[in-house]
């Protein structure tokens, strides 16, 4: 029928200009590459400065396996579109032996890899887009000087669709672009190095956003804050005092914290004990001070009015029981605990927050904050996975978060079995 | 002063006071059980946590004792924890991001105490499959290859510093799970992989009857591993740092 073909003809239409949208927005992205010439290699000043931009880039935590030869890939990411190996960075045949510094550049500032294949974004281009080409050169004259190590790339393990290469074209169509780093004119050099450092090398809103269903962030300018896919730590708000936003803290103790993952206002714990020991601890003085004065701008320090989510005191004798018997020896009977040991839950803003994920993880799994120049013998906590029920966990964080005028809301054993996830063994 | 007369007197004025502040002492005691200290003991209460003073059976396995062990041992298995070697959840998250020289101290801590070791459990093995397992500790088995585990434990199987842990006082699963995990590739030490080698030389009817004999063994009271320099070693192996000998024996 004349009707039934001409419907089909129009939908067929819309298929091929919807793919040619897709292919042509995707194309569009490598036009900015021969704008942007290479920089001229200075061979040693230009490694160690690549070495300090790879750190502060974290590519460590990523491209190496746990015990195994660093840069040399194999490590497992698992994301919730299946598992993505990170490939090898060294000099090697199975590494990046035959890329050039276009080839590096091209990978960061585009998302493709050296044969024009489009990389799968939790290797964090969207953040590192926006780096100098000077500064990927560094990078790349640096993985160039390490040793070379065999170690063939394992395939990914993504579910299909996520597995093409068309969906990951819709995707980048969609939420991705390339782009450059823009000094705002009106704030210091200074705070332009923070800027630059937390926006681009440091990824934090890789971590610190929300994801939508398709796992994009609304872009790396947000750190609102989000739940991390796959380990369900949440990783707190910037912009947000009752969080993780820093404004009223001095630009010491946020560089304190940076540094030794230790200051006198927090410690780190989780995938942030992690960028530290990775990362940040080995970043120079003057750059945590850059991203200290940046961060400490994305939070003003007014007044932030009590959680509206005061709720009335509900009498929790057997948390209270829990807390005296298994916690109270460290952290103290009035919750105080002890300077640069045991961090204090009474006045802890970590106590209070919602969702309560990272409460849960801690006491599951205890932990020691990293070894670092500032704090080389960390004070540890045990695990209580194998000793807490989910009622337990439950019983003893919703005391301690309706303790010591905090009036938090109380946490349901359901709520920490969602959180126990892998640490329930 | 009489009793009768000191007893008068603290339930006068100044009697109260004194007695004011020994109340307030034990009070100031029970809010903190033991006083903080700045130690690498009150560190690792993380660890002793789990483990306990002699180790301590949990609902998802054994957590085994690490007092007495050697440093070299233990700082390996902290190591193979936070490298991977070994899986254990909650261990690979503790260690992930310490140090070399931290777990140095940590493992020299604990090899440091004398804490002693509770009688074995009772024997509910038969004796002829125990006999076995004594034998093969004792001599091993040449027809297979396979050394005697004093050879490498020490005559007593109390160890050998500073690498090689004693075997005694440990539970029969646990034994059991070690050797099993060895045999399957579930458990790795640094290469070359010596236990591993054993491991798969042995039948699982061999693990039973070493991990019988081994269990039911009372533990010499101050038992300390052997010094080292008790010589060469039958097979290489990458957790230690001596010299390997040219024996017969399979070795890499």
């Amino acid at each position: 029928m004349a009707t039934l073909s001409r419907v089909l003809a129009a939908i067929v239409l819309v298929a091929l200009l919807g793919v040619a949208l897709v292919v042509w927005l995707n194309r569009n992205d490598d036009l900015e590459l021969a704008a942007v010439a290479a920089t001229p290699a200075d061979a040693a000043a230009t490694v160690a400065r690549g070495q300090y931009l790879v750190r502060a880039g974290s590519c460590f935590g990523c491209h190496t396996e746990p015990g195994g030869p660093p840069y040399a890939g194999g490590r497992a990411i698992e994301t919730p579109f299946g598992i993505v190996h990170a490939p090898n960075l060294t000099p090697d045949e199975t590494g990046l032996a035959a890329w050039t510094s276009d080839d590096f550049w091209r990978a960061l500032h585009n998302g493709r890899a050296r044969d024009g294949r489009l990389l799968y974004p939790a290797f964090p281009y969207p953040n590192y887009t926006r780096l100098a080409r000077a500064d990927s050169d560094a990078m790349f004259a640096y993985l160039r000087s390490l040793a070379p190590v065999a170690k063939p790339n394992r395939a990914h393990a993504l579910r299909f669709p996520f597995d093409q290469q068309a969906a990951l074209g819709v995707w980048r169509a969609l939420f991705f672009r390339p782009a450059r780093f823009e000094a705002d004119a009106a704030q210091s050099p200074q705070w332009n190095r923070g800027a630059y450092l937390v926006e681009t090398l440091g990824h934090c809103n890789a971590c610190h956003s929300q994801r939508n269903v398709f796992g994009a962030t609304a872009g790396p300018l947000d750190l609102a804050g989000g739940l991390i896919p796959i380990q369900n730590w949440y990783a707190p708000s910037l912009h947000d005092n009752r969080e993780a936003g820093v404004g009223d803290w001095s630009e010491r103790e946020v560089v304190a914290l940076l540094q030794s993952g230790l200051s006198a206002r927090g410690m780190v714990q989780g995938p942030m004990a992690e960028v530290v020991a990775r990362s940040t601890s080995y970043l120079s003085e003057s750059d945590l001070t850059a991203m200290a004065v940046y961060l400490r701008a994305l939070a003003p320090a007014e007044r932030n009015a009590s959680s509206s989510e005061a709720t009335a005191a509900v009498a929790n004798e057997r948390g209270a029981k829990l807390y005296t018997d298994r916690c109270a020896n460290c952290h103290g009977e009035r919750g105080e605990g002890v300077a640069g040991a045991y961090p204090a839950l009474a006045g802890n803003r970590a106590v209070a927050i919602s969702p309560p994920a990272n409460l849960v993880h801690i006491v599951l799994r205890g932990g020691f904050p990293p070894t670092t120049a500032g704090n080389p013998r960390p004070f540890g906590m045990p695990p209580f996975a194998t000793a807490f029920s989910d009622q337990d966990v439950a019983d003893v964080l919703s005391h301690i978060r309706a303790s010591w005028g905090q009036r938090a809301p109380a946490i349901s054993p359901l709520e920490v079995s969602r959180y126990r996830g892998a640490a329930a063994r | 002063m009489t009793i009768g007369r000191w007893l008068a007197s603290v339930t006068r004025g100044r009697g109260r006071a004194c007695v004011g502040a020994l109340l307030a002492l034990a009070a100031a005691a029970a809010a903190r059980a033991a006083p903080f200290e700045d130690t690498i003991a009150q560190r690792v209460l993380a660890c002793t946590g789990c483990h306990g003073e002699q180790g301590r059976a949990g609902p998802d396995g054994y957590y085994p004792r690490l007092a007495g062990k050697p440093a070299g041992y233990l700082f390996n298995q902290l190591r193979n924890f936070r490298d991977e070697r070994r899986h254990y959840e909650l261990m690979n998250g503790l260690l992930a991001l310490l140090d070399d020289a931290y777990l140095r101290e940590i493992a020299a801590y604990f090899a440091s105490l004398d804490v002693p070791y509770p009688p074995p459990a009772a024997a509910a093995a038969p004796q002829a499959l125990r006999d076995r397992g004594e034998a093969l500790v004792r001599r091993g088995d040449p027809a297979r290859s396979l050394p005697a585990c004093t050879q490498c434990h020490g005559d007593a199987m109390t160890g050998r510093a500073p690498f090689i842990p004693g075997l005694l006082g440990l539970p029969r699963d646990y034994l059991n799970a070690q050797l099993g995990a060895w045999r399957n590739g579930q458990r790795r030490a640094i290469d070359p992989d010596c236990m591993a080698e054993v491991a798969r030389a042995l039948a699982p009817e061999d693990i039973g009857a070493v991990s019988a004999w081994l269990a039911s063994q009372r533990v010499p009271a101050h038992a300390q591993p052997a010094s080292d320099g008790g010589g060469t070693l039958p097979i290489p192996c990458g957790g230690l740092a001596q010299p390997v000998a040219d024996a017969a024996g399979p070795h890499r």
